[in-house]
């Protein structure tokens, strides 16, 4: 079912798609392009014969000895079609800047949040590039193969709050 | 149980303080002890599944009421026994400090379960390794997570821990006050 959809990719976008395949799992994957990914998720969104609506997972890997070290996995989903594919995009360690795709699904906000904060890939456009587990604060991104097995951080003081939130106090403001 | 009361009546430790108290001193110290050991109103901060736990224990079946710990109130200023149930993380850690400030004294805290008390499994980037270093804690239950047999025990020791300190009726000291934050 998805096969097709990976033809039409294909066909539509004979450069950006550099390779197909299906995985251990059984599903359908693509291999694409850093620079084509917003246009091919777009047409993969609004083609009438496609209709991916739907972006479940987001997520990244980080192969550390090999080039391009991270690798963007984007999973999605046709609720209308009742078919998925997966889109895998190399992301080198030099440039990881990726463009979003959160203007065509607006639930990829937080998952690009957590690429950002787990993998340090950023995402160009993205509306909110704040990290999304791990506070302000902290150095660094846990989930990289080079990020130290503990690395531990030193605690943080409480941020201020906003009086609205709370009385004066026994201190008196 | 005959060892038991011999602790109730000779206090584990003696400080100088203590041994400065008057007869009647010690009769109110102990009086309000044993008020103050059997109505412990908590404040339950869940953070994880130890928190499933809390539940069973409080509920009829091992019944927390029978220790006069019964009643978890949701608000820091309302209770006494601060209970820790669950993983704390670094991001977390600065609210549990705000909570445990605006409890008024005299306060306790319990670390309920082993991520509370050391962080347990979760040695990583992300964990507070133990609430003590954040705030002071009066008994730890290990456990992952424990059995209500050893909340039950851990309330226990609480309340021994409790009729052991020197309370006062009228606390003419000054309490130490959070920075202004």
């Amino acid at each position: 079912m998805s096969q097709a959809a990976i033809q039409r990719l294909q066909e539509r976008f004979p450069a950006a798609v550099t390779g197909a395949g299906v995985s251990r799992g059984g599903d359908d994957v693509a291999l694409v392009k850093r620079e084509a990914i917003g246009e091919v998720c777009r047409f993969l969104r609004e083609d009438p014969e496609l209709v991916f609506d739907m972006a479940p997972y987001i997520t990244a890997v980080d192969y550390q000895a090999s080039e391009p070290r991270f690798e963007l996995i984007y999973q999605m989903y046709s609720t209308k079609k009742n078919h998925r594919i997966r889109l895998r995009v190399g992301v080198p360690e030099s440039d990881p800047v990726v463009d979003t795709v959160t203007g065509i699904w607006k639930g990829a906000d937080w998952y690009e949040r957590y690429c950002w904060d787990m993998y340090g890939i950023r995402f160009a456009g993205h509306p909110d590039p704040r990290r999304l587990y791990m506070y302000e604060e902290f150095v660094g991104h846990p989930l990289r193969k080079d990020y130290s097995l503990r690395g531990r951080q030193p605690l943080m003081p409480e941020r201020p709050v906003d009086e609205r939130f709370r009385g004066p106090g026994p201190t008196g403001g | 149980m005959s060892s038991t009361t011999d602790i109730d009546l000779v206090p584990a430790i003696a400080t100088r303080r203590e041994d400065a108290l008057t007869g009647l001193g010690k009769m109110v110290s102990q009086g309000l002890g044993w008020a103050r050991k059997y109505s412990l109103f908590q404040y339950p901060f869940v953070t994880a599944c130890c928190g499933m736990e809390f539940m069973a224990v409080a509920s009829a079946r091992y019944d927390l009421d029978r220790f006069g710990a019964a009643l978890p109130r949701f608000s820091p200023r309302q209770a006494d026994l601060l209970m820790v149930v669950g993983t704390i993380n670094v991001k977390q850690a600065p609210i549990l400090k705000r909570v445990y400030d605006s409890m008024a004294d005299p306060k306790w805290v319990v670390a309920f379960g082993v991520c509370a008390s050391s962080g347990g499994f979760y040695d990583n980037y992300a964990t507070v390794q133990g609430i003590d270093r954040i705030i002071p804690v009066d008994v730890y239950i290990p456990g992952c997570p424990p059995r209500p047999e050893q909340v039950l025990d851990g309330i226990m020791l609480l309340q021994q821990k409790i009729q052991d300190q020197s309370h006062k009726l009228i606390d003419r000291e000054k309490p130490a006050l959070p920075a202004k934050g």
